[in-house]
């Protein structure tokens, strides 16, 4: 791990990149990161995020600028301009079942090819992926999904890099951390090793390619 | 009395002590408010919470405890978080025992569609699709109609939800049920005939000999 600010952190991140992002109607969204690729004007962005929150907030910053290309997403239907933006083809949207979403990403972080669900079978979802029959019940292939960058936000980061979660801030952070290339962490406190103890780490250190400093 | 609180309050009637639910946006909301106390359920946000509890005082919000809607709430004791996996494990394992979810359209079979209206409305389907897969009941609570036009329909013609098709659904006129995958009403509201519902359902209703009026 390694402490980086923010300003250098999102430099490393090229047009055009797939990236992650943490966060459930931009609650436990690294806040700060996102302010930051909308101040560098990163461009052509594949977002994978649950949703893509409300203009002015989380992830919906990046649509306010028209940084994304396409969007792999479970529902978008609370932001009205990532809506218009899918309607008038500027943005392919995936739209994903929530629970495959996250399945998709965790079987991308853990080495599996993918998962089996029985999620979507009989519906639009299904359309084009391979049915699998296991003990005759019938479910979906659902392929593995990482990225090239996972954004992710802490509520306790220790100089290491190990990670705890506060509340409903949790979500798909954890999951995140395991499935990109690079990872990259903002935390509302950083604290010294052991003040985590090591029961209540979510996100293990070595996960952590870099936490953004504070102040 | 309200449409919407006719109802939450029959859905409410539906839980019992120990039910680990999940209720979702609108209408099922308000199930949750007409829960007797002495009930123990256990509301799950899939956001990452069980132990929902009631919108906090002003001033009492705080930025990481919100619903699925990323509106603050509150946690009671005793509550519990984890993240997204876990949570739809929850959903999709057959670990939740009722969700509550609002619909378009419902269909002579039980199939719901709720996710999308093609070319006019397209949200997402966020966890409905995982939900009415993997919960052990399935419970629709919506209006009986829209601007005049029926939503129990013989056959759905916006997309499905699933394949799996619902359990109950509770509407401002009419409980209907699913036995031997066929619509039958089984309670009316207070005040309406059966004359009334069936001439706001499209689909074909079976109707038992003796269908009693909701106990509100």
């Amino acid at each position: 791990m390694k402490a980086v600010s923010v300003e250098e952190a999102v430099a490393m991140i090229p047009a055009g990149a797939s990236v992650m992002v943490g966060g459930f109607m931009g609650v436990g969204t690294p806040e700060r990161l996102l302010d930051e690729v909308v101040r560098q004007n990163k461009t052509d962005l594949r977002l994978i995020s649950n949703d893509a929150a409300t203009p002015g907030k989380g992830v919906g910053k990046l649509f306010d600028k028209t940084l994304v290309s396409k969007l792999t997403a479970t529902h978008i239907g609370l932001n009205p301009k990532a809506q218009q933006q899918m309607l008038a083809n500027q943005i392919a949207v995936d739209l994903v079942p929530q629970g495959t979403f996250v399945e998709r990403i965790r079987a991308g972080g853990c080495g599996l090819g993918g998962v089996l669900t029985p999620t979507g079978v009989g519906t639009l979802v299904a359309e084009g992926k391979r049915q699998i029959e296991v003990d005759g019940r019938p479910f979906l292939l659902e392929t593995a999904l990482r990225a090239q960058f996972a954004l992710v936000h802490a509520f306790l980061a220790d100089y290491l890099g190990n990670l705890a979660y506060a509340l409903t801030s949790r979500n798909f952070n954890p999951v995140m951390a395991m499935a990109a290339d690079t990872v990259i962490v903002t935390a509302e406190h950083i604290v010294p090793v052991g003040v985590i103890a090591p029961d209540h780490v979510v996100t293990p250190a070595p996960l952590v390619d870099y936490l953004i400093t504070n102040g | 009395m309200d449409p919407q609180i006719v109802i939450a309050r029959r859905v409410a009637q539906e839980l019992k002590s120990g039910n680990l639910v999940n209720l979702g946006i609108g209408i099922p909301t308000l199930v949750a408010n007409y829960v007797p106390s002495e009930l123990k359920v256990f509301f799950q946000s899939e956001n990452g919470l069980i132990g929902t509890g009631p919108i906090p005082e002003q001033g009492m919000a705080h930025p990481t405890l919100t619903d699925a809607g990323g509106r603050p709430i509150s946690a009671l004791p005793g509550a519990s978080t984890f993240d997204s996996a876990i949570s739809f494990g929850l959903i999709r394992g057959g670990h939740v025992d009722v969700t509550v979810l609002g619909g378009l359209q419902v269909d002579a079979h039980g199939h719901l569609a709720n996710w999308m209206i093609p070319g006019k409305m397209v949200p997402g389907m966020g966890g409905a699709m995982d939900l009415v897969s993997g919960a052990k009941r399935v419970i629709v609570a919506m209006q009986h109609a829209a601007k005049g036009k029926s939503k129990i329909v013989a056959k759905c013609s916006l997309p499905l939800t699933s394949a799996r098709p619902v359990n109950l659904v509770v509407t401002d006129l009419a409980v209907i049920g699913f036995p031997e995958g066929k619509a039958t009403l089984l309670e009316t509201a207070p005040g309406v005939s059966v004359g009334e519902v069936l001439a706001l359902t499209e689909a074909e209703l079976a109707i038992p000999d003796n269908v009693p009026e909701m106990r509100l």
